[in-house]
């Protein structure tokens, strides 16, 4: 769909709807990517959820005579891992973990960062310098290496893993929310509510905070996107869950060395986290192209 | 190079010729943006394009040089320039034309200049690419050129990059890019928007003069009648797409044939104040919501049946004067009848005032933007704030406001002191004063519904419960002529002016004492600006209100104000009665304001000559 | 100090400012969670007293800005300390390592900085034709996913299960250079520029529509010029700042990403060094690796910072 096209539908859309959210999810609906992205992710978090309680197999314990690198048979449908384990159901039981991990990461980071986005944004000046410096200094790492020097003193916790990520997406997501909270903050609307006394956090909530919704929407799905490679990431390296629990990234770093002989217990997890973030990134594109459209309808009606 | 005057090129083929024009929206079903234009423009005569925002008139202007906007199409008719349609040459050949045989100036030069690059290449490159001589004829083309339009032509200024440059700078820059090739045609899209109105004058005076001294066809576009009075010598005036009247100047001034010219003819504010100010209700349609019939036919006093069931075709009324309406007989004749006269203002009680500032000086971070400026508005009684942009005037009402504390100096209001700070003031002076911002497009929250935006400071001021606020809400909705149903849409189902009776309508809800109202009307189309003007002068005489009106624009306070202060520079130039600063000025500054103002008796008479 | 070298020492301060932050926020970090080294390295069943003496060994029992101070000076003397896994100075084991992973990163800038502005520039000029579609589809598809899932994939197909072509694990001598290696190369790089690439191609393609969609190069063509002056003249100049900044994130994904690109392909690197010392809890080696990857995100940034402004004529006449 072209920029042109979309421009059109969200006019079209905007007469007819009267909530602006519903106006923004319609938008990204009518886009084939979004409606691909919404069907990819749903399919893998069906799975995620519902796997661990479908398995054929008891995802932890080898499966009676076979060997370990089995390949596919009647019995064990993808064959089994470096351990004789059934890949399969592993494979069923191995979703949760990425997801929770990086779904809390996600909601934490986004929490702490658009309210530092929000305060920065309001308060201009000093406040706003010490804040955004401070974030400065949480981004000259990347994701993946502040996790590890964590992990360096305390261990492969989770709660270590879910603060880590969640810590780094902070930054991400301030910088996000203050560069849209700057532009609504000049406008008179909020000039308005200052004249007639509203305290401040109210006019950030209730004035501010609706305004930059789509961005903020949008920058959500993206760093749920890139989240769940880092904490797959850093499952494949061995600091997520430890063996013997089953999780996709530590499938793929457990039975790396028998790929010659028996690649889909590398595979299915690799396939799956790639559709899961492809999936939510293309979520997250249908949504930001929507947000574009809806604004340059507005402006060219004028 | 022609230099006829127009009424000797009648034989001749014009400058430019437009046939039978149409544009579409690229997309979809194919909506028209334009239909049916046609107008011819002789060498040396100005032509203005005049229409208000969605009337399709900048897609006119683009349309002259072949040209359109992302999403649009021209989809037939011809354009002719000296003869030949350039709308059948080939895209390449197109794209030589442009620049030198038909040019064109932007509404905003600040936009349309390269920022990266020095202001004497982009005027040197308009010449090479058009195969101009040598760089000795291209540099002695450039000075002539900005000498021609009042900019120095040293190698100093010739450096700089376009943000160095002021607005009134950078605009003269564009109209020499336009004219250094010696165009045939050229297009001027509202280049004195955002302009103040000194600047303004002297653009429009560059522009007569160069068009003449070089014989070029030129089309102003412009929503501003008033402006192109004393400029155009034929006027064009385009509604929804369409046509609807082209004829002199000085004909459509007196006797327009087309209801909706008259009307904004009629909409236009004057010195005088004689008249009331009357707005055109309701808006134009956008593409794709155009009816079968004439489209002003639901906001027209002179429709009859068959304005809804027909589209009315051209229809000469006198030689080089055409209209589309099929009552325009019955239009011609109502010329004689007489306008609304104006409501003359309430007395003013002379003894207390509401607010009294007292020789404040304010300024923006360390930058000093008011030197001792005081001003009293008494109950009941409206003072204009008058000045250009840049006068402090918006920085004095917002001090008064509390938006603005970064000032010394007293203000006192109701007797006693005021806090500078609206979060500094007890809740009851924050209700008694409220304030109407510029920008109807910014003042109101876009997520929120009219009805949770009125509301707001319903609940905020008075504690009221559900059913009281949505009763109050319906009231004061009814006081600013707007339907109840608005309480349901958001800011951007409605139109700017609906959007600024909203605002108005938020301000009035508190039951204030004193309302500012702070360039309320710039934001709007002229006939629209009539309607607000009108309804806050309403309000102000029912309500009591004392009203504080800062403008930029002296025409629109006759009917308004009673007194006047005029700023400059953050000082107070003059003050008075209306009637005596207006009809009596003093102050050199204030005498130019005055000469420099576009209104409807200094176009009615520059268009008699 | 004004003007421009005003501007620029200004920059380059604050740039120091956040890294000596940065290295405090490391060092905390690293010092002052629970967990212990001396407590890693000896087991759960060390007794107190060997405890004491391996923190006393180590300097663990001084006061935290001691440690700090020690830390942070011998940086500047060019110690950064002994490793905890086998004693040799951190300077030493990184070495190497470091010349692995700079060459690595090396050849992958060469191929996808030119190539993400390339693609990104392209699809912008032919916006909504044929190769900007699929180049659309491809960027997103790819920029999605994990750094280690591209390598793993590559190495499927063209190592283990599908071809034979490439080796997908690198055995290396010490002492001999990573440019002895060819055939080992391709895929981690392969795998970083597709990692990196389809990311900056996109950022590339925006800002080019952005400028191609602005008033002055509407005006531009309005003036009728010839279009190669269109695009050379007026829209690449304000192209430049863009570019700069899609050179800098590139860069910078590039040093993100080897950490686990090594560790895909077993790649003898700094990223894998880190791995190691992490599993080791070795402490000064994460701290000296942690400390000099923030050091070239700062570097990095600074350089973009002050090549836009330059590059601006608006912003640069703003400081003179």
């Amino acid at each position: 769909m072209t920029d042109v096209a979309l421009e059109a539908a969200a006019l079209a859309l905007e007469d007819t709807q009267r909530r602006p959210w519903r106006v923004l999810f319609a938008a990204a609906w009518s886009q084939h990517r979004t409606k691909i992205g919404l069907g990819i992710t749903a399919l893998l978090v069906g799975t995620a959820i519902v796997g661990q309680f479908v398995t054929p197999y008891p995802p932890d314990q080898g499966v009676a005579n076979q060997l370990p690198f089995a390949p596919p048979s009647s019995d064990v449908w993808l064959g089994t891992d470096t351990l004789g384990r059934d890949v399969f159901s592993r494979f069923l039981a191995g979703g949760l973990s990425v997801l929770v991990l990086s779904g809390i990461a996600t909601a934490l980071g986004m929490v702490l960062g658009v309210a530092v986005g929000l305060v920065a944004a309001y308060s201009r000046g000093k406040l706003d310098d010490v804040l955004m410096r401070s974030m400065d200094v949480l981004l000259s790492l990347p994701q993946i290496v502040f996790a590890l020097v964590l992990a360096a003193t305390v261990g492969p916790e989770l709660w270590l893993l879910v603060v880590a990520v969640g810590v780094t997406t902070m930054p991400r997501a301030a910088r996000v929310t203050r560069g849209a909270a700057v532009e609504v903050v000049e406008r008179d609307f909020v000039r308005a509510a200052e004249a007639i006394g509203l305290p401040r956090r109210r006019i950030l909530f209730s004035e501010v905070l609706p305004n930059i919704s789509s961005p903020l929407i949008v920058e959500t799905t993206l760093r749920m996107s890139f989240n769940v490679a880092v904490v797959a990431g850093l499952s494949f390296l061995g600091f997520g869950l430890q063996p013997p629990a089953a999780d996709w990234g530590l499938m793929i770093n457990e039975n790396k060395n028998g790929l010659t002989l028996q690649p889909w217990p590398v595979l299915l997890p690799v396939i799956a986290i790639a559709l899961l973030t492809i999936g939510t990134s293309l979520i997250g594109d249908g949504l930001s192209r929507a947000a574009i459209g809806i604004e340059r309808g507005r402006t060219s009606r004028g | 190079m022609s230099t006829e005057t127009p009424a000797e090129t009648g034989a001749q083929t014009p400058a430019l010729e437009l046939v039978d024009l149409r544009v579409e929206i690229d997309y979809g079903h194919r909506e028209d943006i334009v239909d049916g234009i046609a107008f011819s423009v002789a060498a040396g005569e100005v032509l203005s394009l005049v229409g208000e925002s969605g009337s399709g008139k900048t897609t006119i202007g683009l349309a002259v040089l072949g040209h359109t906007r992302r999403g649009a199409r021209i989809t037939s008719g011809e354009v002719r320039i000296e003869g030949r349609d350039i709308l059948s040459l080939p895209p390449l050949e197109r794209q030589r034309l442009r620049g030198r045989l038909v040019s064109y100036v932007p509404q905003d030069p600040a936009a349309a200049l390269n920022p990266a690059l020095r202001i004497e290449t982009q005027l040197e490159e308009t010449l090479s690419s058009h195969g101009f001589g040598s760089s000795d004829d291209r540099r002695a083309r450039i000075a002539e050129t900005l000498a021609e339009v009042l900019l120095p032509g040293d190698s100093a200024f010739l450096h700089r990059y376009p943000h160095q440059l002021s607005g009134g700078q950078q605009q003269r820059v564009a109209l020499a890019m336009a004219f250094a090739n010696r165009p045939r045609v050229i297009v001027l899209d509202e280049p004195t928007t955002g302009l103040d109105v000194t600047t303004q004058a002297h653009v429009l005076e560059t522009v007569r003069a160069l068009c003449a001294a070089h014989g070029v066809a030129a089309v102003y576009v412009s929503h501003d009648l008033a402006v192109v009075a004393t400029l155009a010598s034929r006027v064009a005036v385009m509604y929804g797409g369409r046509l609807v009247e082209l004829g002199p100047t000085g004909t459509l001034f007196q006797v327009a044939a087309h209801p909706y010219t008259r009307r904004l003819v009629e909409a236009i504010p004057e010195l005088s104040g004689q008249h009331a100010l009357v707005g055109i209700p309701g808006t134009a349609p956008r593409p794709g919501q155009r009816p079968a019939g004439c489209f002003f036919e639901p906001r027209c006093t002179f429709a009859v049946a068959r304005c809804r069931a027909e589209f009315p075709p051209v229809d000469q009324v006198a030689p080089g004067h055409e209209v589309r309406c099929w009552e325009r007989d019955r239009v011609l004749a109502d010329s004689l009848a007489a306008r609304p006269q104006a409501v003359p203002l309430p007395d003013v009680s002379a003894d207390r005032s509401l607010v009294l500032v007292q020789e404040i000086d304010a300024a923006h971070g360390p930058r000093q933007v008011l030197f001792g400026v005081g001003v009293v508005v008494r109950p009941h009684e409206c003072v204009a704030l008058v000045g250009e942009s840049g006068s402090g005037k918006t920085t004095l009402a917002r001090c008064i406001a509390g938006l603005h504390s970064n000032y010394d100096g007293e203000i006192s209001f109701r007797g006693r002191p005021l806090p500078p700070g609206a979060r500094t003031r007890d809740p009851e002076t924050r209700r008694e004063i409220q304030y109407v911002f510029q920008s109807p497009y910014s003042s109101l929250n876009p997520r929120k519904s009219i009805g949770q935006i009125i509301g707001q400071p319903l609940r905020l001021f008075f504690d009221l419960g559900g059913r009281e606020v949505r009763s109050r809400t319906a009231e004061v909705l009814e006081t600013v002529q707007l339907s109840a149903s608005v309480v349901e849409r958001f800011p951007h189902h409605l139109s700017g002016g609906e959007r600024q009776r909203v605002a108005i309508a938020r301000a009035l809800v508190a039951n204030p004492q004193l309302l500012i109202c702070d360039e309320v009307t710039s934001a709007l189309d002229v006939s629209v600006q009539a309607a607000i003007v009108d309804l806050l002068a309403d309000l102000q005489r029912e309500l009591g209100l004392g009203l504080l009106f800062v403008t930029h624009n002296l025409a629109l306070i006759r009917t308004i104000a009673h007194e006047v202060v005029v700023m400059s520079n953050g000082r107070i130039v003059e003050r008075g009665l209306v009637d005596d600063v207006l009809d009596r000025p003093q102050a050199e500054y204030t005498k130019k304001l005055l000469s420099d103002t576009p209104s409807l008796e200094a176009a009615i008479a520059a268009s008699r000559v | 100090m004004h003007g421009i070298t005003g501007f620029v020492v200004r920059r380059v301060l604050l740039g120091l400012v956040t890294l000596w932050v940065t290295s405090v926020v490391i060092f905390a970090a690293t010092q002052a969670l629970p967990g212990d080294a001396a407590r890693s390295i000896l087991g759960r069943s060390a007794t107190p007293e060997s405890l004491a003496e391996l923190r006393r060994q180590l300097g663990l029992d001084k006061p935290i800005l001691t440690q700090y101070w020690e830390w942070i000076s011998g940086i500047f003397t060019g110690d950064l300390g002994t490793s905890l896994a086998n004693s040799l100075p951190v300077t030493e084991i990184m070495g190497e390592r470091l010349v692995y992973s700079f060459f690595l990163m090396l050849i992958a800038a060469i191929i996808s900085v030119p190539l993400g502005i390339a693609l990104g520039a392209i699809s912008a000029r032919r916006r909504d034709g044929a190769f900007d579609q699929t180049t659309s589809i491809a960027t997103l598809g790819l920029a999605a996913l994990p750094e280690f899932v591209v390598g793993i994939t590559l190495a499927v197909i063209f190592s283990t299960t599908v071809f034979h072509v490439l080796p997908s694990v690198i055995v290396t001598e010490p002492g001999v250079g990573p440019w002895n290696y060819p055939k080992e190369l391709v895929l981690p790089v392969v795998t970083l520029v597709i990692a990196v690439v389809p990311y900056t191609a996109r950022i590339m393609r925006a800002s080019t529509v952005e400028i191609l969609e602005s008033d002055f190069v509407e005006m531009a063509r309005l003036k009728g010029l010839p279009e190669r002056r269109v695009l050379w003249r007026h829209a690449v100049p304000n192209a430049l700042a863009p570019t700069f900044q899609v050179t800098a994130l590139n860069l910078a994904y590039l040093a993100g990403g080897i950490v686990v690109v090594e560790a895909v392909f077993n790649y003898p690197g700094i990223g894998l060094l880190l791995i190691d010392s992490v599993r080791a809890r070795d402490m000064p080696t994460v701290q000296a690796i942690a400390l000099l990857i923030a050091a070239l995100y700062v570097v990095l940034n600074l350089l973009a910072d002050l090549g836009t402004i330059l590059v601006s004529p608006r912003l640069r006449t703003s400081l003179e």
